[in-house]
């Protein structure tokens, strides 16, 4: 681990801002471009350069899609120890790049590894960390960063600073912000990769993985979505959700829902909206059958049109809505599905 | 074996409610309970004792009242309670907090003996960071395994285990020496009901207090003051306006919906 005294104190050293890209095999998570698309806003404000960094056996090749979506600089550290993500290699790759070049700013998706990664990390350099932030904002009279994140499952929300220590560390949720690439890739003079040669041993490491199991659900991102069909306690059973696949197809969309509904078995985990969940703000939600506990309405409130369908019509789900339906869900989702067929073909025919 | 789990007493989340007028937060008559992670974390500890014998200690900080929720992980088998409770702390922050239990640990480690597995659960329902476990164990520099759902083996002789955490993709499977630190999911284990005898020695067991007076501890990395972290404001989230609710018969109401989501309508087939 770092050596305590190699940290410099003065934090008019650091400059720029960082978003620590993240891979599995050589594939990047879409999270690393939503924060460097962020990333290129706080530069703007700040008047600094945005930089990646990833560590990984093999990572150069991802120079190309980081430098699309606005890195100046690419921050890589190669070595076959680090062809897995482990906690501690990974930790001290990513501590001695940001001793040695000295970001302000430091991003970093908020999925189990950036989660894993970040705790450390922020020990490491004993610099305050912000987790799961769902705002991020450069506050004109000082330049600092303000990072507002939920607490108490989403019932409040905190904005947080860190006035004195560099950099000035958070994670962001999956789907948050858009990754929006750049119109133009930026000036070829001005991008370069920076490679870190950092001695690892294999033994050193004693953390062995014997096994990775891909589960069958595999990973789903729904924040890649513009419609979302969401079920929640009132679909019933996992039968149910079929209808809510139907209707999302016709949508050219996809499903999901509450927490309430992983833990009823209708939906996996890995479809879960909400707080524990994942973070989504599609062009429409239609929320089937979800009561709307707070949990679940941080998860999406932010969407751009939302449906609710819902028997009860004080469902705190309908505060955040812009159109309610007290009906149903299992018997007006199938008429909806019914009427919407209809007008698909009488366009064809047309 | 010797397990020390950190637990946090939280207010029940799911109680939490808000009142819009104020803007705050209604936490009266809220319950505090034992993080739902940690019960877990206390279970599988004593799980190994049960099986491989030694000692299970817990170790908490927050005020006085906190000493309930050691008090519970006492009558779920664990032996000893351990409460850092000092004015020093207030308003510690997540580095502030791991800087004051490791040393806590430490101190524990030398009443208590050298530690074979650290525990806590994944996260805190009130705050939901998942940092204070990573970084306690980034300053024993242990090896941290997060997202624990299986502990597959425990080889006390070879001082090593075999662990499955989950990741994003799926479940990895690891091992890795001893001491090593776990934090754990609600997969993990399945609650087991205490014995009647274990209810009653934890109501008549003393917990005990450390602060800063018995533990050797550095103040200029404590509490508030020299928390990295700075809560600039907490507001409730600004409450959005109920909509439309679309009027008239089932089939009416149903023919508006169509209307509202055609754009979205996929042509292709």
């Amino acid at each position: 681990m770092i050596d305590l005294n190699k940290i410099d104190s003065d934090i008019s050293h650091y400059k720029d801002i960082w978003v620590f890209i993240e891979q599995t095999n050589g594939q990047a998570e879409h999270v690393s471009f939503e924060l460097l698309t962020k990333a290129r806003e706080l530069a703007s404000q700040r008047n600094c350069h945005v930089a990646a960094v990833a560590v990984g056996n093999s990572v150069a090749h991802l120079a190309e899609d980081v430098f699309k979506y606005g890195a100046e600089k690419f921050y890589i550290v190669e070595d076959e120890v680090l062809k897995d993500y482990r906690t501690e290699p990974y930790r001290d790759a990513v501590s001695e790049l940001v001793v040695k070049y000295k970001p302000e700013i430091f991003l970093i998706g908020a999925t189990t590894q950036g989660r894993d990664l970040s705790g450390t990390v922020a020990t490491v350099l004993r610099t305050g960390l912000t987790a799961d932030t769902t705002k991020q904002e450069i506050d004109q009279e000082t330049g600092f960063l303000w990072m507002t994140r939920p607490t108490f499952g989403g019932s409040l929300m905190a904005t947080i600073f860190c006035p004195k220590h560099r950099p000035q560390m958070s994670t962001v949720r999956p789907g948050v912000f858009k990754a929006i690439p750049l119109d133009a890739p930026v000036n070829g003079e001005i991008i370069e990769i920076i490679r870190e040669k950092i001695e690892f041993s294999e033994e050193d490491v004693v953390k062995k993985i014997l096994k990775k199991v891909i589960s069958s659900e595999g990973n789903v991102t729904l924040g890649f979505y513009d419609v979302i069909v969401s079920g929640g306690k009132g679909m019933g059973n996992k039968e149910n959700f079929n209808m809510l696949k139907e209707l999302a197809d016709l949508l050219g969309g996809t499903w999901a829902g509450s927490r309430k509904a992983v833990e009823l078995g209708y939906i996996p985990q890995t479809r879960q909206v909400g707080q524990t969940g994942q973070t989504v703000h599609p062009k429409l939600y239609i929320a089937c059958g979800i009561s709307g506990a707070i949990q679940h309405l941080v998860g999406m409130q932010t969407s751009e049109i939302i449906i609710a369908i819902n028997t009860d019509k004080d469902a705190p789900i309908f505060n955040v809505s812009t159109y309610c339906i007290v009906e149903d869900a299992l018997k007006f989702v199938p008429k909806l599905i019914e009427e919407l067929k209809g007008m698909q073909s009488t366009r064809r025919a047309q | 074996m010797h397990a020390l789990v950190f637990i946090k007493q939280v207010p029940d989340a799911s109680q939490v409610r808000i009142n819009y007028e104020t803007g705050t937060l209604i936490r009266e008559g809220v319950p505090a309970i034992l993080n739902p992670y940690e019960v877990h974390a206390v279970e599988e500890a004593v799980k190994i004792k049960q099986k491989f014998g030694g000692k299970v200690t817990i170790l908490t900080m927050g005020p006085l009242q906190a000493a309930d929720a050691l008090k519970e992980c006492l009558s779920r088998g664990a032996d000893k309670g351990y409460l850092l409770s000092d004015r020093i702390f207030a308003g510690s922050d997540t580095l502030a907090t791991s800087y004051a239990l490791y040393e806590g640990a430490k101190k524990i480690i030398e009443l208590e003996g050298e530690i074979d597995f650290f525990f806590a659960g994944k996260q805190a329902i009130d705050g939901d960071t998942a940092q204070t476990g990573p970084g306690i164990a980034t300053r024993f520099n242990i090896p941290l395994v997060t997202y624990l759902t299986k502990l597959d083996e425990v080889n006390l002789e070879e001082k090593y285990v075999v662990a499955t955490r989950l990741t994003e993709f799926g479940q990895e499977t690891l091992k890795v020496p001893i001491p090593v630190f776990f934090t754990v999911e609600e997969s993990l284990n399945i609650l087991s009901h205490s014995p009647l005898p274990w209810l009653v020695k934890a109501a008549q067991s003393k917990i005990e207090i450390l602060s800063g007076e018995n533990v050797d501890l550095d103040k200029n990395q404590c509490g508030l003051r020299n928390s990295p972290t700075i809560v600039k404001k907490a507001f409730t989230p600004e409450k959005k306006q109920r909509g439309a609710t679309l009027t008239g018969t089932f089939d009416e109401v149903v023919d508006q919906a169509a209307e509202k989501v055609a754009p979205f309508l996929n042509n292709i087939l």
